[in-house]
């Protein structure tokens, strides 16, 4: 893989961008709420900022509406931004691709998708499916050439017999089965950066790991960077080397994966991780003392979004959003209980 | 599934307390182009007064069908072959509509994965307690809102919510709501498939509390249904494990925990990853459920089995392993036939 394909900018760029192939900064989106005469909007993404690392795997964890997809839906560019920055292995994408990404990045950075029955044309076959990516941007040429490649891609993640499973319908495969088609459509085009929105969501719990074990060997072999989106914290901490954590549009803590959940600085972290089912403890019967439901995005009051819900809230959580504070070389919060924060958030991993 | 006849009544109910309900050998078939879907092929098992008994397994292997029959609410294709439903020590199976409409929510009433989208989006939530109050029971209008007040109250939504309709109300309050209508005739028993399953965790947390906390307050038991084994061992008495429409592990909660028997429980357990302790490679299970229109001779499980063997071909009783343990897989002598005893003799 060449890092330098796109590289230009300054020496501190072209530095940073040997660790990290996508940094996103202060990352806002804004939806109209419609009508032409209504001023008020959605705050899907307030002040978002991550990196990713090459070659690694970083979760997302949040509950629905916390802005998840949106994020990864605006780096995908299939969303634009209503502010901020996201740097493709340094460069400035939506400054120097502002109207519509360049070919090259869309064929870098592939998103997979939570449905994998909403996600296959149901009139075609499985070969069909994926020839198409490797047609359009011309990843193998020759019908014989685009064959082996089909199977190649098939056999890489986990469907074999391929050429047996390439003449089949989307309805002949299980759940796990077509979410692995999506994966291999997705490797069609040699890419750099995979998007996966809660890509094992929908499927049964004994067919997850399967699919998260292909993930990791796609990161080890391929090396591929991963960002992970999901609701289950659990899973997160399986195989994402970092987690980040988002509450109603705001990024509010990320860490190394274990160290996030042995040590979560910050209040919803902690809700999230006890809300876990946990056979080991039982179910405890004495209701949870934090009760509610994730705020309004609509034009939001200033402040933490989780204070009305947080069980330490203080006046100045009522006024302002605390900036980021570094914990240790891998772990950042955005709390105030651990001071308002000059930081950036980036967990820099131990490599 | 073939019983083993002389374990057949030793689940472990304890003399005295006798079973709540109790089905027997309960099949139901799907009619399709392809043949019969046997769904569900031969389930037996009891729930006892006061008890959350969890039935857990993938996706289509007959839970919900299983719920569905134990309160006749099937529609076409599907047909009940064979089995019995004994609540009271009548079959459910036998009686006509009119009973049916009395036994339903008054015997046994049921809260579903999408239910909290089933609510009557016209009608106030109070209205909709009310009504379910009132379609089973002779009761003045006046009783009948108090009645929905102290039932709102007791699921955790405030009181004057009562004049809320459902598109005020977030999804846990809704599915709070639904449970508030199933309380609504105080059933002996309640049928919860995948009650949790649409909410997000921390909501789903709240509700599996809530729900926990009525069962001990009002005493009622549940039939508690997921796929997911972790949310299960939490809040049930005991499970039982299905695979491919047929029970394979039913054992006290705790110790199908503990010490699960059936390879596809173990393959169940090592699906979702912990959040403590080192981090090993999971395998899930590898390979797909088997076809319901053509089931596998033999157990059903053996083609995806790690510890498959000679009799593997021959179908297992669902046997006594250990004292109120019941596993159906040839690993155990108990679940032997003779003809799985030869297959090992012969090797
Ligand atoms: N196209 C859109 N128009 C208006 N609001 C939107 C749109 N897309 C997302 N939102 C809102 O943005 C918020 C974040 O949504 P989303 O990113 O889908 O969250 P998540 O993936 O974490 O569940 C939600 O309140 C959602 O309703
Ligand atoms: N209306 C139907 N027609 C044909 N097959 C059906 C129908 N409903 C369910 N089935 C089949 O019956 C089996 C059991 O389904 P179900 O009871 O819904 O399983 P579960 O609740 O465990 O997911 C599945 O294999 C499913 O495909
Ligand atoms: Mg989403
Ligand atoms: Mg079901």
């Amino acid at each position: 893989m060449s890092i330098d394909r796109h590289q230009g900018g300054t020496a501190t760029v072209a530095q940073r961008s040997t660790d990290f192939v996508m940094e996103v900064q202060h990352l806002t989106k804004r939806f109209p709420v419609g009508g032409v005469l209504d001023k008020r909007a959605v705050h899907a993404l307030q002040d978002v900022s991550f990196s990713l690392p090459r070659a690694k795997i970083v979760a997302l964890v949040g509950e629905s509406g916390s802005g998840k997809s949106t994020t990864a839906r605006a780096l995908a560019r299939l969303i634009e931004p209503t502010g901020g920055r996201i740097l493709y292995n340094g460069r400035d994408i939506l400054r120097e691709e502002p109207r519509s990404a360049s070919l090259s990045y869309r064929e870098d950075v592939q998103m997979v998708f939570q449905d994998p029955f909403g996600s296959l044309n149901p009139a075609h076959t499985i070969r069909h499916a994926i020839e198409r990516p490797l047609r359009i941007h011309r990843k193998a040429k020759g019908r014989s050439a685009i064959r082996e490649r089909v199977e190649t891609l098939l056999e890489t993640v986990g469907l074999t017999p391929p050429g047996e499973t390439a003449s089949k319908y989307p309805y002949q495969l299980s759940g796990g089965q077509r979410q692995r088609v999506a994966f291999a459509r997705a490797l069609a085009v040699d890419p750099k950066v995979m998007l996966a929105d809660e890509p094992v969501s929908m499927l049964d719990v004994s067919i997850r790991i399967g699919v998260l074990n292909l993930m990791e060997r796609l990161k080890e072999e391929n090396g591929i960077s991963f960002l992970y989106i999901t609701h289950d914290i659990a899973s997160a901490r399986y195989i994402a080397d970092e987690t980040n954590v988002m509450y109603a549009g705001r990024m509010v803590e990320g860490a190394e994966s274990r160290e996030l959940i042995d040590e979560p600085a910050h209040p919803y972290t902690q809700l999230l991780l006890s809300a876990v089912p946990n056979p080991h403890a039982g179910l405890r019967t004495d209701e949870a003392t934090t009760r509610g439901e994730i705020p309004s995005l609509i034009d939001p009051p200033p402040g933490c979004p989780f204070a009305p819900r947080c069980p330490h809230v203080m006046p100045e959580c009522q006024e302002a959003m605390p900036g980021v504070t570094r914990l240790n070389a891998h772990h950042w919060v955005r709390c105030h209980l651990h001071g308002s924060g000059q930081g950036e958030p980036t967990a820099n991993l131990p490599v | 599934m073939a019983i083993a006849t002389e374990t057949s009544n030793s689940q472990g109910t304890p003399a005295g307390a006798a079973p709540l309900i109790r089905i027997e050998d309960l099949k139901v078939q799907y009619l399709s182009p392809r043949g019969p879907v046997r769904a569900v092929d031969g389930v037996t098992f009891d729930i006892r007064p006061g008890e959350v008994m969890g039935l857990a397994g993938e996706s289509g292997c007959g839970k919900s069908t299983v719920a569905q029959a134990i309160l006749r609410i099937l529609q076409p294709p599907a047909v009940i072959t064979n089995g019995r439903v004994l609540f009271d020590g009548n079959d459910i199976l036998d009686m006509s509509d009119d009973q049916l409409n009395e036994f339903r929510w008054r015997d046994v009433s049921m809260v579903f994965q999408s239910a909290m989208n089933s609510l009557n989006p016209v009608m106030t939530i109070g209205d909709q307690i009310t009504d379910a109050i009132q379609a089973h029971q002779r009761m003045p209008g006046r009783k009948a809102l108090e009645r929905a007040e102290e039932l709102l109250r007791i699921v955790g939504i405030e009181a004057a919510r009562i004049d809320s309709y459902p598109h005020q109300l977030s999804g846990g309050m809704r599915q709070r709501a639904v449970i508030a209508i199933a309380l609504a005739l105080n059933p002996p028993l309640m049928i919860m498939d995948e009650p949790t399953t649409a909410l997000d965790v921390v909501v789903q947390k709240e509700i599996m509390s809530t729900i926990s906390r009525l069962k001990q307050e009002l005493g009622f038991s549940i039939l508690f249904i997921t796929h997911d084994l972790s949310l299960l061992v939490e809040i049930s008495d005991r499970i039982a494990i299905m695979y491919a429409g047929q029970i394979v592990e039913l054992a006290n909660a705790r110790e199908l925990f503990e010490q699960p028997l059936h390879p596809y429980t173990n393959g169940l357990m090592s699906s979702f990853p912990p959040l403590t302790g080192d981090r090993v490679k999971l395998s899930g299970i590898p390979g797909s459920p088997p076809d319901l229109v053509h089931p596998p001779a033999g157990c059903r499980f053996a083609a995806r089995c790690p510890r498959r063997f000679e009799p593997c071909g021959s179908e297992p009783l669902f046997a006594e392993a250990k004292p109120g343990h019941r596993v159906a897989c040839h690993l155990y002598p108990e679940s032997r036939t003779p003809q799985a005893q030869e297959a090992i003799r012969e090797h």
